[in-house]
């Protein structure tokens, strides 16, 4: 079967003002369907970078990159994924139904599978009853599920998720991760997931991707042997934690814990 | 309550000092002609009122210019050419007529700069040059020179109109249409979307607070842009033209009395170009 994602050797340098600065180097990633991936590292070690380069967001300088064998670009014209921003990004003066309407529109639904999707979207994220509020009417957490309802509405396998819920408290942080992995049992989809927090690589990921700056590298692949059905107490166990110490070291070893020059 | 009464505060203390400051200027010119019918000796009282009584005042009294907006409007057929509403009309038709030019001038203009650098580079300059030559030797040229070519009445004054109201309207819409953040931009590339629904469906709804924002100057500097092209023709009527025969004759009840009509006439277009503004907010679900 073909993986989702394939990169290989791939690189990315931005030239700046002050010299190139090398976002990807020698980037070696395979991502089968119906992975949970999460890429976890400080800030600059490219993880954003390579989430934007799988959708064509920003362009690779070197190596190879194939989206469900396809070249990024032409996954992206194919509608092959779904974006969820590090901010929900909703259109203030659309109401939630309308929001999650946007891509559908654009994509030329008729307006019977427009209210069909709508409907079944708002349900998988739990926000039926909101469907004529106003993003601000909402909470950042209600937001933010919107915003996944959004990416949800066109049925790509395939989810990019920069930091979702990077902006929550922790509360509404651990409600929607254990929400998050539900829907994912139920949809079947591959989600690539962004976030510089251990605790909510581990519990959600089946392969949990380390990364470290200067150059942004993979330092470490680890695939995860907890069982796909995750109570959130599952993070005091102790396959939990060794696997979680394992991603610490990993970050160690890429020098992740220096202090920023 | 405690909003009117500030507001009626500042009202009558406007038209006290407006009384006094009519007494003051007035009051060489009254003595001069009291001197003629050798009056002497006008108590205080009455010499207040002759001041405020004068055919040709330098100021003239509150009471004396709106009775010659009543007897301007109200007591006479609107279709006379002494009527001030028939003058606000001529003017207030063109003011609209070219609003509406310049503020669809603008919106084009705003679209063909954010959507080609070039056009950017080439057009802003020349926009911002427009506005620094003076409107007041514009207008004569333009007027005359259109008139020249067989075109009169309205056209030329609305695009006198249009050649001012365009320039708040390109500017706010530039930074209105450019508005939508990075992320905004880079959900719809995910969808790829054309640039099209990218214009109709996120640049042009986040630049309506920028339109709005454009069209208030706009409209008023439309009616300044009408009342300098009256100046220029003066055969055609309108409020430039009752200002300019008022100063012309000395009769300064009729300049003022222009003056009040067409600053009336601003506030009231402002006013419903916020109350259309208001509605669009709501449609468009603005927190209240």
């Amino acid at each position: 079967m073909t993986p989702v994602v394939q990169a290989h050797n791939l690189g990315l340098t931005f030239p700046t003002a002050d010299g190139d600065v090398v976002a990807l180097s020698d980037v070696n990633l395979t991502i089968e369907k119906g992975d949970f991936v999460s890429f976890i590292g400080p800030s600059g070690c490219g993880k954003t970078t390579f989430l934007r380069t799988i959708a064509d967001l920003e362009q690779p300088t070197s190596g190879t990159l194939e989206i469900n064998g396809q070249m990024p670009e032409n996954a992206r014209k194919d509608r092959a994924y779904g974006y969820v921003f590090q901010a929900p990004a909703l259109y203030p003066w659309r109401t939630i139904e309308k929001n999650v309407a946007l891509p559908l529109e654009i994509m030329g639904y008729s307006a019977a599978q427009q209210a069909e999707r709508i409907k079944r979207t708002l349900d998988l994220v739990n926000l039926s009853g909101f469907e004529n509020k106003y993003p601000w009417q909402l909470s950042g957490g209600m937001q933010q599920r919107a915003s996944i309802a959004r990416a949800l509405a066109f049925d790509a396998d395939l989810l990019l998720m920069d930091e979702p819920f990077g902006a929550l408290d922790e509360i509404v942080r651990d409600h929607l991760n254990s929400e998050l992995l539900k829907l994912w049992e139920r949809t079947k989809k591959t989600i690539c997931f962004v976030t510089h927090s251990i605790p909510e690589a581990v519990y959600l990921s089946t392969k949990i991707v380390v990364m470290s700056p200067r150059p942004g590298r993979v330092t470490d692949v680890i695939e995860s042997n907890l069982p796909r059905e995750r109570p959130l107490d599952i993070r005091e166990t102790p396959e939990f934690l060794q696997i979680a110490a394992r991603v610490r070291d990993g970050l160690r070893a890429g020098h992740s814990y220096e202090e920023m020059v | 309550m405690n909003r009117v009464l500030p507001v009626l505060t500042i009202l009558v203390l406007i038209i006290a000092v407006w009384y006094a400051a009519a007494i003051l200027m007035n009051a060489p010119w009254q003595n001069t002609l009291n001197g003629r019918a050798n009056l002497t000796d006008v108590p205080f009282h009455t010499f207040a009122q002759q001041t405020w009584a004068q055919d040709k005042p330098i100021l003239p009294a509150p009471h004396q210019v709106v009775s010659e907006i009543w007897n301007g409007t109200v007591a006479l057929e609107i279709t006379s050419r002494r009527s001030l509403a028939y003058h606000g009309w001529i003017t207030l038709s063109a003011t609209l007529l070219g609003f509406a030019f310049g503020t669809g001038l603008g919106v084009l203009l705003a679209v063909a700069i954010i959507h080609n650098d070039a056009s950017d580079r080439s057009l802003m300059p020349w926009i911002i040059a427009s506005q620094t030559v003076p409107i007041v030797a514009v207008a004569p040229m333009l007027v005359v020179g259109l008139n020249a070519v067989g075109l009169t009445g309205l056209v030329p004054k609305a695009l006198i109109s249009m050649y001012l109201s365009f320039f708040p309207v390109v500017v706010g819409m530039v930074k209105g249409l450019r508005s939508p953040e990075g992320i905004q931009l880079d959900l719809l590339r995910t969808y790829d979307a054309n640039s099209w629904q990218v214009f109709w469906k996120l640049r042009w709804p986040a630049a309506m607070p920028f339109l709005f924002a454009s069209m208030k100057v706009g409209i008023a500097i439309s009616l300044i842009g009408a009342i300098v092209a009256e100046l220029s023709n003066t055969a055609g009527g309108g409020l430039g033209v009752r200002l300019l025969t008022g100063s012309v004759n000395g009769q300064t009840i009729q300049i003022w009395a222009a003056l009040f009509i067409a600053a009336g006439l601003a506030a009231v277009l402002v006013a419903l170009v916020g109350s259309a503004e208001r509605a669009v907010n709501r449609r468009m679900g603005v927190r209240a």
